[in-house]
């Protein structure tokens, strides 16, 4: 018999708490005690998906049946005295590039809805439900992920949830509408170039673009292998490290995987971060910026009282090299739709691919040749400090559709300069967490950066910066 | 006039088999204009003969 609707039966301090009060952290804990059923939790999720999700736009698929009989197991689990997992009965959602069994996995796209039907979720997804999470549904993003606005010419754009006339940032828009329009306490996304950074920042909310390699990227649809990460995004800093932590460990299925252990991080986070050595990332770093986004540094520099700056070598020209390989390795991916079908790519993501092909290898060969002297440079900087902190985006969410801002007197392209504190960071790999610094009207997010391997000590420095109240995720503004 | 880059351009859709069409054609020239000039900043970038790539590959 198909189950019937239960949204009448979820009380509404449920929905409440569902949408804007409890976290991931409070939801599995209160599903463990029998506090509160996975089955009312996410009927309250898919109640309120469908009340704001007509404005916000985050979702292009709500799995709703799946989710439904997700949480029976996991209520099922819970009153036969099992354990069902540090997430149980925690909803989220995923960036739509991401293998959803029974789903054509279409990466923002209108050429892969031809695509058969995923026949295995990703193992990210695998392993948020083995910890006891519900999936709930996949997520907007811009075509391919080569953006970083979170708009879609097949789909609309995701919505910002401060402002719903602004954008939510990209790629990994949905994922960023969804978590700060509190329609689910955690999303997953990928980062090639900034994707989980600028979403974070625009939308208010943490996100953690873990070390390159620490995450398995199995099942999900590449846009840039040499660049591509997986992570998740929350509102607070032990959702992100729940989340987080349920996901760490080798995958064979993903050949840039670590094969180092999982290094749970939950456990470190509430340490003292007293012995740190925090730096401020200078030059590059301190320019084409607009006021807010220096104010959102200096907010978090003041709080942990950070009066060192480091220069960053080469960082425009590793910006550059980023640029390279991200294009030209995306036009290696879609030569043959560039070939077949080439009406059906949104126009903008089209030429740029098309562009792409036709820089010449030597080129690309000394971006990536680039890249190993760079990472060489920044592990150097990481033997005398353990922190950098920079901006995350140079501006605060722009509006839907602006195609320039005047910065320092200069008329520049949006969609171009989002991405130019982040692109240097993730072009080595580096782990980061984007911190909300909730200015109003509007928040923006700051990059707390470590060496590799070293989330715990980014999430630390968050966790610290949430505590002093310098750094929250706001609650929905916009609607 | 044809732009500096459109010869260039034709070659190179011609040995990748790609289709451009005179409307995309602004675009595809403009972003390629902006890929080359950052794919020439790091060629001006000296590198010891030494230097691996940075691909990701175990045998």
């Amino acid at each position: 018999m198909k189950p019937s609707p239960q949204v009448s039966l979820a009380p509404e301090p449920v929905t409440q708490a569902v949408g804007k009060g409890w976290s991931a952290q409070e939801i599995a804990q209160a599903v463990a005690a029998r506090k509160v059923s996975a089955g009312d939790v996410v009927e309250a999720a898919l109640a309120r998906i469908a009340r704001h999700d007509t404005i916000l736009n985050s979702f292009t698929d709500v799995t709703a049946e799946r989710a439904r009989a997700r949480a029976r197991t996991v209520d099922t689990a819970i009153a036969a005295g099992r354990s069902a997992g540090p997430l149980a009965g925690v909803p989220f959602a995923v960036k739509n590039l991401f293998d959803v069994e029974g789903l054509a996995t279409r990466a923002g796209s209108k050429i892969n809805r031809a695509r058969s039907p995923a026949p295995r979720d990703a193992t990210l997804i695998e392993r948020l439900e083995a910890a006891g999470a519900v999936l709930v549904g996949a997520l907007n993003m811009g075509e391919y992920a080569y953006d970083f606005t979170g708009e879609n010419v097949h789909d609309g754009p995701s919505r910002n949830p401060h402002d719903v006339t602004r954008m939510s940032g990209g790629s990994s828009g949905g994922s960023g509408s969804a978590v700060g329009g509190g329609l689910v306490p955690i999303a997953l996304g990928s980062d090639t170039n900034g994707s989980i950074r600028v979403p974070s920042s625009f939308c208010g909310i943490f996100g953690l673009k873990p070390t390159f390699g620490r995450l398995s990227r199995a099942r999900s649809f590449p846009f840039v292998f040499s660049l591509d990460h997986l992570g998740p995004f929350a509102r607070s800093v032990a959702d992100l490290a729940l989340a987080y932590d349920a996901m760490q460990g080798p995958d064979g299925d993903d050949a840039a995987c670590t094969t180092r252990a999982a290094q749970p991080v939950t456990p470190l986070i509430a340490q003292e971060i007293g012995d740190l050595r925090i730096a401020l990332a200078g030059g590059y770093f301190q320019t084409h910026l607009f006021p807010e986004a220096v104010e959102a540094v200096s907010h978090v520099a003041r709080a942990l009282d950070v009066t060192r700056t480091v220069e960053i070598p080469e960082a425009a020209r590793a910006r550059a090299a980023a640029y390279v390989i991200t294009t030209t390795e995306g036009a290696s991916l879609h030569l043959d739709r560039l070939r077949k079908q080439p009406d059906n790519f949104d126009p903008a993501v089209r030429d740029r691919l098309i562009a792409g092909a036709m820089v010449p290898a030597p080129l690309v060969d000394r971006a990536q040749k680039f890249r190993r002297w760079y990472r060489g440079e920044m592990l150097k900087i990481f033997e005398t400090i353990d922190v950098l902190i920079a901006p995350a985006t140079p501006c605060v969410a722009p509006k839907l559709g602006q195609t320039t801002f005047v910065l320092d007197g200069v008329e520049l392209p949006v969609r171009a300069n989002i991405g130019i504190h982040t692109q240097p960071i993730s072009f080595i790999g580096l782990p980061v967490v984007a911190v909300p610094v909730p200015l109003q009207p509007m928040p923006i997010g700051v990059q707390i950066i470590t060496a590799p391997w070293r989330e715990d000590v980014a999430l630390r420095v968050a966790y610290a910066l949430e505590q002093m109240g310098v750094v929250a995720s706001p609650a929905p503004r916009g609607f | 006039m044809a732009e500096p880059l459109d010869d260039y351009i034709d070659a190179a859709a011609r040995a990748l088999g790609l289709r451009i069409e005179d409307a995309w054609r602004p675009a595809v020239r403009a972003n390629l204009d902006v890929s080359l000039k950052l794919a020439r900043m790091v060629d001006e970038f000296p590198l010891p003969d030494e230097t691996e790539p940075a691909s990701v590959f175990g045998a």
